[in-house]
């Protein structure tokens, strides 16, 4: 990207939001914690450079900075960063053209051919004012390529005749109604779309489900379909697909822990574990010392942090603990580590 | 083809009003209290189950993302982020929720709040999307003014949503990145660990969401983890919002079934290839970051994250971008090698100095004007940056051009040929004997 | 589990603390680990990716300033991780680092200052490539202005953003930035405002390339030039350790040492760039004054001129020792004026109330500098250290930063770079209530006056009123002297310490030039007021042509601190010596040989020849326990006895006048600063911006 810098003359040395602007720039800095209020730096830019005929002046920026206490170096360091904030003046119509392959590949260039011909070089404004233009990156319309952003709003399915027309239009002061410029809504495909035709999906037909599915059954003895992670097999509407031969190990099905299990072992018997994060062990579906015994480095990383530990399963080696008690060696345990209190 | 009864975005297109009185005609907000008290447990369980994996490119595991939060709220409050900062070339769905379906997403925020203990969401979108930023504004007023979110609200969690907007970072779309932005900074990414879930927005526990992952939680837990999980292949679970792009008949979105097939997508949808199926090139499958595949490996490819990845690329986004055979390949890379070069925070050095380089290399590449040894060194430059970066972004630049390379360096060695000829011609046997 | 891990390190297996970084972990072992953006008093920014090494197993290479060793995990097997800072697979990584940070970097070694002691110059010779694969142009970024004392040339800069984080975290004032993104991101000022930091030139130290370099040092000699003495700063109390740069007889630039204790690694801009003064306004010959003009004079005439001048009644002679004076010089002097019999010698500020208790701890800085960073709760009585002990004030800084200690002031509301409780700007706010609920709850509370704090009409009762306070609130305990003052000039400890006071019926500064006696010795005495002088014979001795010397009748040169051996102790009760860098100018004579010279000329010669036999003087016989008797350290919580007892509060009680700033002008303090042309430049600026914020 290329330098950015402030237009200094342009931007003269006095910058006021506008009064109506107060409220909006109450609701904004509302979204944040009291002693967060720096957050709102980027609405609060945007905000001063709509009321400054889409640029942000220097004394614009300040006024931010003064306002959210914020050094000007912090302030300028984000203006600068985000290519919204168009450090110099513009045309009343700010054209955004979209240069990225997607648009590129649907002929943005072309595009570009217009801009250059219509109103001169990037960032230069015509002399009435009206009109200058940038290439910007994707824009995220990509479907609906090649497309140019003009102020607030999009225009999609550009040709270089229409937006020759549409530039034509606002130069002489005509609105143009933006979304896309051929014959599709939105982003459905040209010409109308195949899906979504079903009435049922629009006619409330939707809420007549009573209940959850999956609702946790009391106590269950058995692991229940979802538990396992291993999905009721459903057939593919794909049919030319083959089946993978082998259930895909990358699926994750039956860990220990995440199975329900029948039995209770007293967990607190292992030193360090008391009755409260028994019970989070056994929320978490580890119940036996085999659970334990079987914990990966990583698992016990993860059973940290739920339990907002610092390190404390290896300290106290509880891995190790388990190990033996699920051995049965509950002597050796407690000679070892103590029996864990209740 | 996946049917209408299957989908969950049934405004894809706004055809309908997105207001919150159709939105629960088409079943938003319905149980939505239930699934809240079954609390965090079952819902991260159901959604585990119903293997999705994050919508915003990489894949990760929803439901195991959401665990990695503190079992316990202690003197930091929990933030759930939404990532609606969709930039990725090629990608526009989640556009097409916050301004028509924005009802599922505000829903979504909130389920998944309570799944890791949140009373707070921001939803970061981009600052172009001005308009949908309108649209998801007024759902969330609608919400407040229903009582379905904040304070005492009918639902019973206490949840607060606000929306945020950037204003124009590529970069911002990493998680960490966003999250500095959202703080008021720059937006450059920041080192992990501490990961967001430890110390995330404010140094919070927070996890950071694609605007997609979250839309589909609520109709997911409605209908069951089984339901979901029984699209795709395994692994690949799921619906799938996919934008197609390019040189097809028809650009569109659609709501698609995962592992549907490249040539059915595009057959069922989009009408076909522009110039028929003869006249296909290569197509980048899952947005800007991942590197092409030619046009005889993904016609009837699976459209699905491990597919893909055998590939040597990614479903990412599942944004499509299809390219004929008229396309000037070389340049549509130089582009995105460009859109790199533009959008890197300036952070590290390997991605500040060296997508720069690559993109100047490429575009001498489009006129042929290099050498080959010099493909060489482009592929020797992309592997020092990839790897050696604090974010992904130096990856995602590299990818691209490591894609073209592995796929068509006869044509940049053709190009390079045809730009020397004339000399060769004079020159005569001097160049010959080289 | 225990606070420590394993790692395998180049075959090497290493126990560290779960809180070092992996690269000092490597540092452990003794490997070599290259480094642009990591500095280890600054926030990790892990930007530069040159520290990487590789761990057996993972993916990627790691960078290892950025990796806690905490966080890192064993072998599957429980073995220490592998990690390998050599080797084909880190070299290519260093090596592709390397080529992005050279490809846009000038490669003007041969015109850049920072050639010679370059980090870029020597890691691209350690881990570069020999030859460039970038075609294409170079990116040009333009200079930027940061003020008087920076130089740059942004176009060598890798933007590893050291200086950005040093001006927020240690500087606390956030005025440089890095703007823009990518490629263009740069490193500027706002809008190129020079930087108002009394620490800014500790950037150009910070710089690992020539982006930032000394402007005042600009193409003035190259590093292996230079002859290096380390030293001692006296441009404050704090007594920084210094490293003078000399080449022949000019001092040509000075550089911060590393002083755990002190000054860490930083230096105030005026200890830095007050060189140039040392060789202007100079007094390089002996002067006295006939028909009302200074003529130049052989030593032995101006000794003679200065024997006639003391040849009145002893109690018509005054002495007043200046900021900087050298304790051997006010040995000496002290020794010859009390074989005089003259009782009025001080070495205070004109007013000064303290001093005279008899103890030591009640004038030291008891805490430590190094022990604001233990201390929770720090109350600072009419003291800004931003101004008079800038390197300190970051201390204070770092440790309401990093740590836990909150800040209280009573006195001017300045702003320090940390946020503070202002509990009032007058001596009676001492007893408020606000004071004791600040130090409630306050493990390690620290008190602290300024010196000018003391010197007014209830100065007494304000340094009781302190001492009090401290020891109500647990300040004074076993092993923590939570009170102190702080002092602004680097000889008065020293001086205090020798009783350079008024002895038994002689006066104080102030009246000793202000009650018209015959003959007034001023010793460097520059910053107090001469205008009540009258007709008084003035002996000046010092090294500059400032204010005492163009009111003096006689003139005696002496050699400035970087120009002789000699004795300072810190605002802490710290004995540290300078080193002699450069000979003294022309015919200047070290401060204590003019005052042994005299003694012969008046016939009552002191005991010692040599500064060695002075030193050993002031050292003390053997078992002896002088403030001399050791060099080097603060005795700290040995005061703790000393500051058990309470102070007489004298005659007033706490006033409710305003406390008034110590220090004028941070950047014109003493002749030395007043003479140099780069200070004056700063002083300009400086005030140029206080009246620019006065009138809006």
């Amino acid at each position: 990207m290329a330098l950015r810098r402030f237009d200094i003359e342009a931007g003269g040395d006095r910058f006021a939001f506008k009064p109506e602007t107060e409220e909006k720039i109450a609701f904004w800095r509302g979204k944040y914690p009291a002693d967060k209020q720096r957050s709102a730096v980027i609405p609060l830019l945007w905000l001063a450079q709509k009321d400054n005929a889409g640029w942000l002046s220097e004394p614009a920026m300040r006024e931010v900075a003064d306002r959210l206490e914020m050094p000007y170096i912090r302030v300028y360091e984000v203006a600068t960063f985000y290519t919204m904030f168009r450090l110099q003046p513009v045309g009343k119509h700010h054209v955004q053209l979209c240069g990225t392959t997607p648009c590129q590949l649907r002929g943005s260039e072309g595009l570009k051919e217009v801009c250059k011909k219509e109103i001169g070089k990037p960032m230069y404004v015509t002399d009435d004012q009206r009109l200058s233009w940038e290439e910007v990156e994707c824009l995220g319309a990509c479907v609906n390529a090649p497309m140019v952003q003009i102020n607030d709003d999009y225009y999609e399915d550009l040709t270089p005749e229409s937006l020759s027309a549409i530039l034509g239009r606002l130069r002489n002061g005509v609105d143009v109604a933006p979304g896309p410029q051929i014959d599709r809504v939105n982003s459905a495909p040209e010409g109308g779309t195949t899906v979504l035709t079903e009435p049922s999906l629009f006619d409330g037909s939707r809420n007549k489900v009573a209940a959850l599915p999956n609702l946790p059954q009391p106590p269950a003895p058995q692991p229940t379909p979802e538990a396992t992670g291993k999905p009721e097999v459903k057939g593919p509407t794909n049919v030319h697909r083959e089946e993978p031969a082998k259930v895909n190990d990358r699926a994750e099905p039956v860990k220990p822990e995440e199975a329900r299990a029948s039995a209770f072992d007293d967990l607190k018997r292992i030193n360090g574990v008391g009755p409260k994060y028994e019970q989070m062990l056994n929320d978490m579906g580890v119940t036996q010392y085999a659970h334990m015994a079987a914990w990966s480095q990583a698992k016990v990383d993860e059973v940290e942090k739920l339990l907002g530990f610092n390190d404390r399963i290896d300290r106290e080696k509880w891995v190790a603990q388990a190990q033996l008690l699920a051995a049965g060696k509950f002597d050796e345990h407690d000679r070892e580590y103590g029996r864990g209190k209740d | 083809m996946l049917q209408d009864k299957d989908r969950i975005f049934t405004n894809l297109y706004g055809l309908h009003s997105p207001d919150l009185e159709a939105a629960k005609r088409r079943g938003a907000w319905h149980l939505t209290k239930e699934m809240l008290d079954l609390g965090p447990d079952w819902l991260c369980d159901q959604i585990k189950a119903s293997g999705l994996r994050g919508r915003g490119g990489a894949g990760f595991p929803t439901g195991l993302k959401w665990t990695f939060m503190p079992k316990e709220v202690r003197d930091r409050p929990h933030y759930l982020v939404v990532n609606a900062d969709e930039s990725e070339p090629g990608t526009c769905k989640d556009r097409e929720i916050m301004r028509h379906d924005p009802h599922l997403l505000i829903e979504g925020c909130m389920v998944a709040s309570r799944a890791m203990r949140a009373h707070k969401c921001y939803v970061y979108i981009r600052g172009e999307y001005i308009a949908e930023r309108h649209a998801l504004e007024k759902a969330v007023r609608e919400a407040y003014e229903a009582k379905l979110i904040g304070q005492n609200n009918v639902n019973g969690w206490d949840f607060d949503l606000y929306v945020h907007h950037g204003a124009g970072a590529y970069i911002c779309g990493e998680e960490t990145a966003l999250l500095e932005s959202l703080e008021g900074k720059k937006g450059q990414p920041r080192l992990k660990p501490p990961f967001p879930a430890n110390a995330g927005l404010y140094g919070c526990p927070t996890t950071v969401n694609n605007v997609e992952s979250i839309a589909v939680v609520p109709t997911i837990l409605r209908r069951g983890a089984q339901w979901f999980a029984g699209f795709g292949r395994p692994n690949n679970a799921g619906t799938k919002l996919f934008c197609i792009s390019g040189h097809v008949n028809k650009p569109c979105n659609v709501e698609e079934e995962m592992s549907i097939t490249f040539r059915e997508l595009i057959e069922t949808h989009c009408g076909g290839i522009r110039g028929g199926w003869e006249n296909l090139k290569a197509v980048i499958p899952g947005g800007s970051s991942v590197p092409m595949v030619p046009a005889e490996q993904i016609m009837d490819a699976y459209m699905d994250f491990d597919t893909l990845r055998d590939l040597k690329s990614g479903l990412g986004t599942a944004a499509v971008i299809v390219m004929d055979k008229q396309t000037d390949l070389i340049k549509a890379i130089a582009r995105l090698a460009y859109f790199y070069k533009h959008e890197s925070c300036g952070q590290c050095t390997p991605c500040r100095e060296g997508t720069g380089w690559m993109w100047r290399v490429l575009e001498r590449m489009v006129k042929g004007e290099a050498t080959h040894d010099e493909i060489d060194t482009l592929l020797e430059v992309t592997k020092q940056v990839e790897g050696h970066t604090i974010c992904a972004l130096g990856d995602a630049a590299a990818w691209p051009i490591q894609g073209l390379i592995r796929h068509f360096r006869h044509e940049i060695e053709e190009r390079i040929n045809r730009y020397r000829q004339p000399r060769a011609f004079v020159q005569g046997s001097v160049i010959a004997a080289e | 589990m225990s606070d420590t891990f394993k790692l395998n390190i180049d075959g090497q297996e290493v126990e560290v603390p779960k809180s070092y970084t992996l690269m000092q972990a490597c540092e452990e072992v003794g490997a070599e680990i290259p480094r642009f953006c990591y500095h280890e008093r600054l926030s990790v920014a892990g930007n530069c990716r040159m520290c990487l090494v590789e761990w057996e197993g993972a993916p990627k290479p790691i960078a290892s300033c950025a990796e806690i060793v905490g966080n890192m995990r064993p072998n599957k097997d429980g073995s220490a991780p592998i990690i390998r800072t050599k080797g084909a697979y880190v070299e290519k990584a260093r090596n592709g680092v390397m080529e992005f940070l050279l490809i846009n970097h000038p490669l003007d070694c041969p015109i850049c200052d920072q050639g010679g002691e370059c980090d870029l110059q020597d890691q691209a010779v350690a881990y570069g490539r020999a030859d460039s694969r970038y075609d294409e142009n170079k990116r040009a970024v333009e200079d930027k202005n940061m003020g008087p004392l920076v130089k740059t040339i942004m176009t060598r800069c890798i933007q590893c953003t050291r200086c950005v984080r040093f001006v927020a975290e240690v500087a606390g004032v956030e005025e440089i930035g890095m703007i823009s993104r990518g490629e263009s991101a740069e490193i500027t000022t706002y809008l190129e405002k020079s930087l108002t930091s009394e620490l800014s030139g500790n950037v150009i130290d910070l710089c690992p390339v020539g982006a930032l370099t000394s402007k005042p040092y600009a193409f003035n000699a190259r590093p292996w030039e230079l002859r290096k003495t380390s030293s001692i700063d006296v441009m404050d109390a704090m007594g920084a350790a210094i490293r003078v740069d000399a080449k022949g007889d000019a001092v040509m630039r000075i550089l911060p040492e590393t002083s755990e204790d002190v000054n860490e690694e930083w230096l105030s801009d005026k200890s830095r760039f007050v060189w140039d003064g040392l060789a202007r306004q100079r007094l390089d010959r002996p002067y006295v004054r006939q028909n009302g003009k200074l003529h130049a004079v052989t030593w032995p005439e101006a000794l003679d001129a200065v024997k006639a001048a003391l040849s009145v009644n002893a109690d018509e002679i005054g002495v007043v020792a200046g900021d900087l004076i050298e304790a051997e010089q006010a040995k000496a002097a002290l020794d010859f004026f009390s074989g005089l019999g003259v009782k009025s010698t001080d070495c205070r500020p004109a007013g000064a109330q303290y001093g005279t208790s008899g103890v030591r701890e009640h004038y030291l800085l008891n805490p430590t500098l190094a022990g604001v960073e233990e201390s929770d709760a720090l109350l600072l009585i009419g003291a800004n250290p931003r101004i008079e002990a800038a390197v300190w004030n970051a201390r204070i800084r770092k440790s309401w930063l990093w740590g836990n200690l909150k800040v209280a002031v009573i006195g001017e509301a300045a702003d320090l770079t940390y946020p503070y409780d202002h509990l009032g700007t007058s001596p009676d706010a001492l007893t408020s209530a606000a004071v004791v609920e600040f130090f409630k709850g306050a493990k390690r509370p620290m008190v602290v006056v300024g010196e000018a704090a003391v010197c007014r009409a209830d100065g007494a009762a304000i340094l009781a009123a302190a001492l009090k306070l401290a020891q109500d609130t647990g300040a004074i305990a076993e092993g923590w002297a939570g009170y102190g003052m702080l002092h602004t000039a680097a000889g008065r400890v020293g001086a205090l310490d020798l009783g350079f006071l008024p002895a038994e019926g002689g006066k104080a500064t102030a009246d000793i030039l202000g009650s018209g006696l015959k003959t007034v010795v001023l010793l460097g005495a520059d910053e107090v007021d001469l205008s009540k002088l009258g007709a008084a014979k003035v002996i000046y001795v010092g090294s500059h042509g400032d204010a005492g010397a163009s009111r003096a009748d006689v003139v005696l040169p002496c050699a400035a601190y970087t120009e002789l051996s000699a004795t300072y102790v810190n605002t802490e009760g710290r004995v540290q010596m300078t080193t002699r860098a450069v000979q003294p100018k022309g015919e200047a004579r070290e401060g204590w040989a003019i005052f042994r010279a005299l003694s012969a000329v008046m016939g009552k010669a002191l005991s010692y020849d040599t500064a060695d036999d002075l030193r050993a003087v002031l050292r003390g016989k053997a078992g002896e326990n002088t403030p001399f008797s050791g060099r080097g350290y603060a005795p700290g919580a040995k005061g703790v006895a000393a500051l058990s007892a309470t102070l007489p509060a004298g005659g007033a009680s706490l006033g409710s006048q305003p406390f008034k700033r110590a220090v004028a002008d941070f950047y014109l303090t003493n002749p030395i600063a007043r003479a140099s042309r780069t200070m004056a430049e700063c002083s300009a600026l400086a005030t140029s911006l206080d009246t620019a914020v006065a009138a809006e």
